[in-house]
């Protein structure tokens, strides 16, 4: 039985590594062609057998970026709102109702996207650039509202019930005497959440945070529907652009050549070691919170 | 600390605790500014269950018209008619292989690591990290891997290479979910077998993985439904190499999937073919939300079980 058991932890490991190799060496021609400046150059190319990861990186960076920057607030007020305010009633049923939304599949997420929330971002990105035009990054809006913010604002959704989920569970193990201590001492709730709430589970949000950015740099499927597949650098994110992922889900199944078969397979290795980074940062950052074992 | 130093320290300051309380700073501005921080929480768990509800019914308002029972009965017939019988016989084949291949494995990997490694064992912190790291890849990172392993050395794509990536997906999830159980179980249990003599695998047979069973069967149907909505591994290692139109259950060959289906159609010139898609999209989200809520059920039921 130990044997059988040590047995399974061993190909958990076996699997990594083989998870490695596998990318290095399918991915061997284009890693000896483009060499480490693949990843800073931007043309991807593969009809003119050139590719370079550089504008995917950038997609995947930036519209992960967008849905950290968001959900980030939002997930630790509903985790605020769920562990210290909601009647019991209403914790019962709305805690489990925010989880639901991690089970819906990326492929309905990514049909949604298309057909509900594309035309929706379409009717507000005019007011957006006006309102926010000032900064470079809030250009004038795409025709159809295919593009990396509507992609950002998809992986919001995806990734508010990690972040929620794991900060509600952290908010809930705050030992009751000390905030029951500050309210004795006349402490609003805003006062007891900013004094002792959020600084005794810093690390463990930070690390939920962590762990939902690595979910958003490696979604495919969602992603490909509505970033637009345009592998360029647009300095506005409302217009089209293309991620790491997306890109993989987008053109593998009918490459050009092998080269571009490969270039694919070295995409997913710099895709690997970002997201093992953020899986490994994750559980540094938690310490002894141990957040990251938790099921969704 | 006794009482004549617990005055002292307050000597020669401005402070004295024997004084009756008086409000000091602008009460009328923290209240405000709480009243402020619990209306927003609010208004974020509002947005949350509406943003839930938004796209439950985006998909159920396009889905349901075609819903019915020849939906889920019918291949597939032309470009918008039929149903998704085949798909949907896919999926199932390809998920239970997954699972038939993750779910011991991941409960065995959970045992080893609550029951048989010691708590400061470096092997089984190598090990979590190992399964963190796991259940951080990227779905299409795995499908990848499984084209590269078994995709490229069989020259075909398969649903037994489909299988094989769900079944990676699933397993750091089984494991990190029966590791939460098997924790909970109280070490009383496992006490008093070792007071009786049983050895460890008889203990964990006949005591402690039946003392865990709901938990652990909550966990499986979580990892299952999640892998029964993976697109991007089929994508990669199973889209290709079946009659869309026919019932093709043969692993070693192309086996169509749901997810594959809404995948290839959602491009197809055919308002009728978008329809039917999202009929596939209504089924698989209904099938994954009630096992959500099934498993959720069985965790309630075994806690009550288990006197928490």
């Amino acid at each position: 039985m130990f044997g059988l058991c040590a047995l399974a932890g061993v190909l958990v490991v076996l699997t990594l590594v083989d998870v490695i190799y596998q990318l290095v060496s399918n991915g061997q021609p284009a890693i000896s062609k483009f060499g480490l400046g693949f990843v800073t150059s931007t043309r991807w190319q593969p009809n003119f057998h050139i590719e370079g990861a550089g504008a995917l990186l950038y997609g995947t960076a930036m519209s992960s970026l967008i849905a950290v920057v968001l959900a980030t607030p939002l997930g630790i007020a509903i985790a605020l709102y769920l562990s210290m305010m909601a009647p019991g009633r209403v914790r019962a049923v709305v805690g489990p109702l925010v989880e639901l939304l991690a089970a819906v599949p990326s492929i309905i997420y990514g049909f949604w996207g298309l057909v509900v929330l594309v035309p929706f971002i379409d009717g507000i990105e005019p007011g957006l650039h006006s309102a926010l035009g000032f900064i470079p990054l809030f250009g004038p809006a795409s025709p159809i509202g295919i593009s990396v913010f509507t992609a950002g604002l998809v992986l919001t959704v995806m990734i508010l019930p990690i972040i929620s989920a794991l900060s509600r569970d952290l908010f809930l193990t705050v030992p009751a005497e000390l905030k029951d201590g500050a309210a004795a001492l006349g402490a609003t709730q805003w006062e007891i959440i900013r004094g002792i709430v959020l600084p005794t589970t810093v690390s463990g949000v930070s690390a939920a945070v962590v762990l939902g950015l690595g979910r958003a740099l490696g979604e495919a499927i969602a992603v490909s529907f509505v970033i637009g597949d345009v592998t360029a650098i647009h300095r506005s994110l409302f217009d089209p652009g293309s991620s790491a992922a997306a890109e993989i889900a987008n053109q593998f199944p009918s490459p050009v050549d092998s080269l571009h078969t490969a270039a694919m397979f070295y995409v997913g290795l710099v895709l690997v070691v970002i997201c093992m980074f953020t899986s490994v940062a994750s559980r540094a950052i938690a310490g002894r919170f141990d957040v990251t074992r938790r099921v969704i | 600390m006794s009482a004549v130093s617990d005055t002292a320290q307050f000597e020669g300051m401005p402070f004295d605790p024997t004084a009756p309380l008086t409000p000091s700073g602008n009460l009328r501005r923290r209240a405000a500014v709480s009243r402020f921080v619990q209306i927003t929480a609010t208004a974020a768990a509002v947005f949350a269950v509406a943003v839930l509800l938004i796209v439950l019914y985006g998909v159920a308002s396009r889905g349901a018209s075609a819903l019915s029972l020849g939906f889920v009965i019918h291949n597939p017939s032309g470009l918008a008619g039929g149903g998704i019988f085949n798909s949907l016989l896919g999926t199932l084949e390809i998920v239970a292989f997954g699972a038939l291949i993750a779910l011991p494995i991941g409960i065995l990997t959970g045992l080893y690591l609550t029951e048989f490694a010691g708590p400061r064992s470096k092997t089984a912190s190598a090990l979590r990290l190992a399964l963190d790291v796991m259940a951080g890849l990227p779905t299409i990172i795995v499908g990848l891997f499984v084209y590269g392993l078994i995709v490229i050395p069989q020259h075909r794509q398969s649903g037994f290479a489909g299988g094989i990536a769900l079944a990676i997906v699933m397993l750091p999830l089984m494991a990190r979910s029966s590791q939460e159980v098997l924790l909970l179980v109280p070490g009383s249990l496992r006490e008093a077998a070792d007071a009786l003599g049983v050895e460890r695998w008889r203990a964990v047979v006949s005591v402690i993985l039946p003392a865990a069973f709901g938990g652990i069967l909550t966990g499986a149907i979580l990892a299952t439904a999640r892998a029964a909505g993976e697109t991007a591994p089929l994508l990669i290692c199973d889209s290709i190499g079946f009659n869309p139109f026919a019932t093709s259950l043969n692993l070693f060959h192309g086996v169509p999937s749901v997810s594959m289906f809404i995948y290839q159609s959602y491009d197809l010139p055919l308002a009728q073919a978008v329809t039917r898609a999202w009929g596939a999209a209504f089924v698989l989200m209904m099938l994954i939300l009630i096992a959500n809520v099934l498993a959720r059920v069985i965790l309630a039921r075994s806690r009550g079980k288990m006197g928490r």
